[in-house]
């Protein structure tokens, strides 16, 4: 046994995260305000989702973290460690196997089941924050559902760019009430949200959690002349052909190469062990 | 057959400690009506303005508007909801310094098209046509559309201010000091467009000013304060041109004739 307690937070505050948890799985986009702890990890890396996470665990469960999608990138790399260490838990890069996945800004192509948990890291959780500064103000209006104001930045959006141009963490309305951020996932992630799986959502510095129950209605805002767009990259993906995933774009050569390939490593490394190829797969470059 | 108020105020009070803001005020306000408040400053206008506007809670008394639905209600005891959304659709309120007043990070389409979009509006190409209907009223060009305020001279900022608390139709304005701080030709062309809009649309308003000339151009009906009492007041030019109280008197000889 490591000289951590179980998940590194101590029981009572795990307590303290489970009700806010709870509160805001019964009331669907709304910010529970916690008190958030200092983690071993700097502000901005997930200390909010790592909270949230350590709070769910339990010795059987099985932990994948996800980084952009990619299983194998510094964050995901040492959050993974970090509970291998203190909760001495199975850790998996297979999204079937995992039964709770800390995610930053991606939800895996897999559907996720039921059973399932997906944590996500939340930078700021309030999505009116850069329309109206005011702390007051912003929950009066998510109370009184005033959200006229989501739809202004839509509506600058288009009058500088002729679309709705925000294409990361893009504005939801959760179950008909409250207007939520859903963490800077490619807006291509939304209509994922209305899935099987439970979905927490932990900002650490900003000390609140919400959560998306499973089968919960999350609409995205857009205009009636101008409708939501999940838009990705319109190539396939160069290592494994796929037509309906996201993509990354990486720069290959100084020459102005690049490639797309699915930031979903595991689901892209599964489907090129079932013997799809891309573009620019080993085999198809010789 | 007697008209209805629209606005009907009944012995406001506000002190802030032992000092008054204001106190037994009382008036009634009907449809179309102009009326004007004018005092030194500290008089308590400013108080008495956020007091009816809901800025301000008064310590007793009661603000009565006719609404369109129920009539005749007090909206200092009305449920925050409801009377948050009389502030922004049949009220509206010009603050003395645009900025105040206006988003000065969203573009002025977005300034004018967010009362719209307040109360329901989701089809951008009918929020960018009225925007720029709104915009062409206030005498701001449409190629200035996607300009933030911030690159707006203060009359424009004034004018765009005024366009973004018409958009939806108000019927009772308050403003205060809404030439404040303008030059006197800015001013001047400011008082023209006012005049026309009120006329036009039939609003009636609020203005609270410490510039008689203000209120001698828009105004049909004229409060005096003084150290938060109302001293005197009737119809404008009887106020002006025959001045009773003493303060008045000395308020209406004391403007500069040029």
């Amino acid at each position: 046994m490591s000289d951590y307690n179980f998940a590194y937070l101590d029981e009572q505050t795990k307590r303290m995260i489970r009700r806010a948890i709870l509160k805001g799985i019964a009331v669907p986009g709304y910010q529970v305000p916690f008190a958030s702890r200092e983690m071993p990890m700097p502000y901005g890396w997930g200390t909010g989702g790592v909270q949230v996470s350590a709070a769910c665990l339990m010795p059987e469960d099985t932990l994948k973290v996800i980084d952009q999608g990619a299983d194998d990138t510094t964050n995901a790399v040492s959050i993974r460690k970090f509970f291998e260490k203190t909760a001495e838990i199975a850790v998996t890069e297979k999204t079937r196997e995992a039964t709770v996945i800390q995610t930053r800004h991606r939800i895996p192509e897999e559907p996720l089941k039921e059973g399932q948990i997906l944590v996500y890291q939340v930078p700021i959780p309030e999505p009116l924050r850069f329309l109206e500064p005011r702390e007051t103000e912003t929950r009066k209006m998510h109370a009184l559902e005033e959200y006229g104001l989501m739809h202004v930045k839509l509506y600058e959006d288009i009058a500088k760019h002729g679309h709705i141009a925000t294409s990361y963490a893009y504005p939801v309305k959760v179950e008909g009430h409250y207007v939520m951020d859903p963490s800077p996932i490619p807006k291509f992630d939304n209509p994922k949200m209305e899935m099987a799986a439970i979905q927490l959502f932990g900002a650490g510095r900003e000390q609140r959690i919400y959560a998306v129950p499973p089968y919960t209605k999350v609409v995205s805002l857009d205009f009636e002349d101008h409708p939501f767009d999940p838009s990705k990259a319109n190539h396939p993906c160069d290592l494994c052909g796929a037509e309906h995933t996201y993509l990354d774009e990486v720069i290959i050569d100084d020459d102005g190469g690049r490639m797309f390939v699915c930031s979903d490593t595991d689901y892209c490394a599964e489907r090129q062990a079932m013997g799809h190829r891309g573009r620019l797969s080993p085999e198809a470059a010789e | 057959m007697t008209i209805q108020p629209l606005l009907s105020v009944k012995d406001i009070r506000k002190t802030y400690g032992g000092r008054i803001g204001c106190t037994d005020v009382s008036f009634d306000l009907y449809p179309g009506e102009v009326m004007g408040i004018v005092g030194e400053s500290g008089s308590g206008k400013s108080t008495l303005l956020n007091c009816m506007a809901g800025h301000l809670p008064p310590d007793s008394g009661q603000v009565l508007f006719d609404t369109r639905d129920r009539g005749m209600v007090d909206t200092l005891t009305m449920s925050e909801p409801e009377r948050r959304m009389l502030s922004r659709t049949d009220w509206a309120f010009v603050h003395q310094h645009a900025r105040d007043g206006l988003r000065m990070g969203v573009s002025a389409g977005g300034n004018v098209g967010e009362r719209l979009m307040a109360v329901g509006a989701r089809h951008y190409g009918n929020i960018r046509t009225q925007a720029i209907d709104w915009l062409d009223r206030v005498e701001i060009n449409e190629d200035r559309v996607d300009d933030k305020p911030s690159a707006f001279s203060g009359g424009m900022q004034q004018r765009l201010q005024i366009a973004r608390n018409l958009v939806t139709g108000p019927r009772l304005v308050f403003m205060d000091e809404p030439t404040g701080g303008l030059d006197v030709s800015v001013q001047a062309r400011l008082l023209d467009l006012l005049r026309g809009l009120v006329r036009e649309m039939g609003l009636s308003a609020i203005i609270v000013t410490h510039d008689l000339a203000v209120v001698r151009l828009l105004a049909d009906r004229l409060m005096v304060m003084k150290s938060g009492h109302v001293v005197e007041h009737g119809l404008t030019d009887q106020v002006l041109d025959d001045p009773q109280h003493a303060y008045t008197q000395l308020l209406v000889s004391s403007v500069l004739q040029v």
